[in-house]
């Protein structure tokens, strides 16, 4: 083992990097049955914050699935997602204190 | 005198800042295309937010995508969609497996399923345009309808047109053996990520359009 790998870690297995073809169709299956779910909810007759927070929680986990498993965050160093998740985190919570300005400007417009 | 100089190289050289060190284990490019994927999240957030805003702000939201054609043509696309993302990947195991040729193929496929969601989203767009959607008028309601619903999706439209362009140019340049794995690889991360912004634009555009009227 040179230096340079023991800094970086050995190279995983082959077949690791290479990801086996199985997990990838069941993570694409299992995204198609979420899209399906989706479309599913979008038509029953929900409260606007459950099918909000249903809709946004679906697409959450979807997205999760997408980075870790397709783009391959899970097999990644920890450090990195540590790293680039939460600056995106603290941006969506910052611009989500204009959104109840919104519904000053609904119950302000003559209607 | 010599020998110290080379010892205290390799201490230099084992130490993170020596150089030569991938940054997360990595490898520069990926790190880059990631850093470059963040910044581009944000800015899809911070429409997503804009079209968020503007459509609680407004008592008479545009509810235009009826389940047929409309509904049903983007469920296509998204699962085009998904799909592409399942070739793309498929492209970036056989890149890492050394099968050139079948990487190839599948980022053809790949290409053929984003060239495919374009086509498809263009005619939802000439058809809105034919009722008479503009970016500050339409038809039915609350005037801005058109440019919040163009602006998100057409700035995602280019993504998706340019991820095919890229991907044509990896393809074209793994055939003559010029890239690496891990720019398959790389070019990869943006496709997933072009997938993974539609899979907040579907539900928020066009899922929870159906809640009104």
């Amino acid at each position: 083992m040179t230096s340079y790998e023991a800094q970086v870690g050995t190279v995983p297995s082959h077949t690791h990097v290479a990801g086996t073809a199985r997990i990838f169709l069941v993570v694409w299956f299992w995204l198609l049955a979420l899209t399906g779910v989706e479309v599913f909810l979008g038509y029953e007759h929900l409260a606007l914050r459950v099918m909000l927070v249903l809709l946004m929680g679906l697409s959450i986990v979807k997205g999760a699935l997408i980075v870790a498993y397709f783009m391959h965050l899970r097999y990644e160093r920890a450090s990195m997602a540590a790293t680039l998740m939460p600056a995106l985190l603290v941006v969506i919570l910052l611009m989500n204190m204009i959104l109840p300005d919104s519904l000053r400007l609904l119950h302000m417009r003559p209607h | 005198m010599a020998t110290q100089e080379a010892l205290s190289e390799d201490v230099v050289r084992d130490s993170a800042w020596g150089g030569g060190v991938r940054p997360f284990a990595t490898g520069s490019k990926k790190l880059g295309m990631w850093l470059f994927i963040m910044s581009d999240a944000i800015t899809f957030a911070a429409l997503l937010m804009a079209y968020s805003y503007v459509r609680v702000a407004s008592a008479d939201w545009p509810a235009p995508f009826e389940f047929y054609p409309a509904l049903v043509k983007a469920t296509v696309m998204t699962v085009i969609l998904l799909s592409s993302s399942l070739t793309m990947v498929m492209a970036v195991r056989a890149a890492k497996l050394e099968r050139r040729h079948a990487a190839v193929k599948w980022l053809l496929a790949t290409i053929a399923g984003g060239l495919l969601f374009v086509i498809i989203h263009a005619t939802e767009w000439a058809g809105l345009i034919g009722e008479g959607v503009r970016l500050f008028h339409n038809p039915w309601g609350a005037p801005l309808f058109g440019a919040a619903f163009f602006t998100l999706t057409g700035l995602h439209m280019t993504h998706v047109f340019c991820g095919a362009c890229y991907l044509g140019v990896v393809a074209g340049l793994i055939v003559r053996g010029k890239l690496s794995s891990e720019d398959v690889e790389v070019a990869g991360l943006y496709w997933h990520f072009v997938d993974l912004v539609w899979m907040f634009i579907f539900p928020m555009v066009y899922i929870l359009s159906t809640r009104l009227g």
